[in-house]
């Protein structure tokens, strides 16, 4: 406790809140590029019904995938592997877009098609049925996938450090190297704290974002989504969070 | 001139990212290295099963406990392998073998929990009647009708368990346990990238394999799910 109490641990560009801010970054980052990739591909296929094997088994290879060596095989494959946080920042993508693409996709498919059939009874044109009835009636299943994917990502950026980016990874790689117990431990705290705060505020998020998920009680809706996709993945009774390995 | 050539050869080399040389001459410490990531994981999963089935067990007698015991589990899931590896280092040390298997368990909990639980559940009253009516007791219509009807669901957790603790085995190297986390962190370390691509890829191989050979044992012991797919 020593180390977060030292208020010198608390400023300049090795301090806490740097710290804290490049762990952001780095989660920000991955996330916006994997919602920008995973998202409108996602859509359009659930909204065409194409890919859906694709679609749907990519969380499943996703989860088999252990992060440290989706870190490792991407800082040595792409140029800059130590002295660059674009590695990391690949690597992070990767393992954030399989729960996004999944979600999206049964979010789209799970639309009553009588709602879709009223709509195009309506004149609604692709694009509009899109962007008016399918997105909207997908977001509390995106935003699930969304809440998935950023835990898993804001828990993994921990190990940008093991390559030499920052975050708050640093205060574990930098406490291990000078066995400095008491650093280690804060840094340990500090990512969880962080990762509870931030799934926190993806709940609040994906609860305020579906009236139809408050409608229902809370939580209980999120809980339903769940097992829908699971229905649909084919993973009878699996807690379908994609944790994607190693959070 | 032949000293220069083989200093070109070995420059060359020195580009690509796996030493096939190197490769040959560690097959050992590989081997050790997988063979120790194995039995991490085997070592976390069956305790995690041990210690889940009373839970499971217990959330369903007493229905009041369920919120609590799945809360519980969750919270633990949500904070991060490597924080959780490192929260229990005063504790239990910061390189000991049982602060990784501890870390390890807790998280095979939420799965197996949530999986024992709805298979449990899903088997249908009707069932349960008729058994009942056959004259069983509570323990043999649990032994004898509703585990192996809830097999394909704890089979399905077990997966998931699995594959999720061997990426964490890779984590846990970090607590100086070896797996193939270890020959990650000793390419990092030496900015040699032959054991951190073989580390890398056998980690990936062997989540895989592991992945489609418990789906093999979900699929063989649910032949109804077969034709639907």
């Amino acid at each position: 406790m020593n180390f977060l109490t030292d208020p010198a641990h608390w400023r300049g560009p090795e301090g806490i809140p740097t710290r804290i801010a490049e762990h952001l970054y780095l989660t920000g980052m991955s996330m916006l590029i994997a919602v920008l990739l995973a998202v409108p591909l996602a859509l359009w296929l659930g909204h065409v019904g194409r890919g859906g094997f694709l679609a749907i088994n990519t969380s499943n290879i996703g989860r088999a995938l252990p992060s440290l060596a989706l870190l490792g095989i991407f800082s040595q494959v792409l140029p800059h592997g130590y002295d660059s946080a674009w590695p990391t920042i690949a690597a992070l993508v990767a393992l954030a877009v399989p729960p996004l693409v999944t979600n999206t996709y049964v979010g789209v498919r799970e639309v009553d098609r009588d709602v879709v059939e009223a709509a195009q009874g309506m004149g609604l044109s692709g694009g509009q049925l899109l962007r008016r009835v399918e997105l909207p009636l997908a977001l509390p299943l995106i935003l699930a996938g969304l809440r998935t994917s950023t835990i898993n990502v804001v828990a993994t950026a921990t190990l940008a450090a093991l390559f030499a980016q920052g975050g708050l990874g640093r205060y574990i790689v930098d406490g291990q190297a000078t066995s400095d117990e008491s650093q280690i431990f804060a840094g340990a705290l500090l990512v969880a704290v962080l990762a509870v705060l931030v799934d926190l505020v993806m709940a609040a998020v994906a609860r305020s974002a579906s009236p139809l998920a408050r409608a229902q009680r809370g939580g209980h809706a999120m809980e339903r989504q769940v097992v829908r996709v699971e229905a649909m993945v084919g993973n009878p009774g699996g807690p379908g969070e994609g944790r994607v390995g190693d959070r | 001139m032949e000293l220069l050539a083989s200093g070109t050869l070995a420059a060359n080399d020195a580009d690509s990212l796996i030493w096939w040389d190197w490769v040959r001459r560690h097959l050992d410490d590989i081997g050790t290295a997988l063979a120790q990531h194995i039995q991490l994981t085997a070592i976390a999963v069956g305790i995690g099963l041990l210690v889940s089935a009373p839970f499971a067990l217990l959330a369903r007698r007493y229905r009041v406990l369920s919120g609590p015991i799945l809360a519980a589990s969750g919270v633990l899931y949500t904070i991060p392998s490597i924080a959780l590896l490192y929260l229990l280092g005063p504790i239990t040390g910061f390189t000991s073998l049982l602060t990784v298997e501890i870390a390890l368990v807790s998280y095979t909990l939420l799965i197996l929990i949530r999986n024992i639980l709805t298979g449990l559940d899903s088997v249908s009253d009707d069932v349960r009647e008729a058994a009942r009516g056959m004259g069983l007791s509570g323990r043999q219509l649990l032994w004898r009708v509703e585990v192996p009807l809830a097999l394909p669901s704890i089979v399905a957790g077990i997966r998931i368990a699995t594959v999720t603790t061997i990426g964490l085995v890779t984590i846990a190297a970090l607590l100086s346990q070896g797996g193939l986390g270890g020959l990650i962190l000793d390419g990092i370390n030496r900015r040699f990238p032959t054991p951190l691509m073989i580390g890398s890829l056998l980690a990936i191989a062997l989540a895989v394999l592991a992945d489609l050979l418990l789906l093999g044992v979900q699929r063989a012991i649910s032949p109804w799910t077969r034709s639907r797919r």
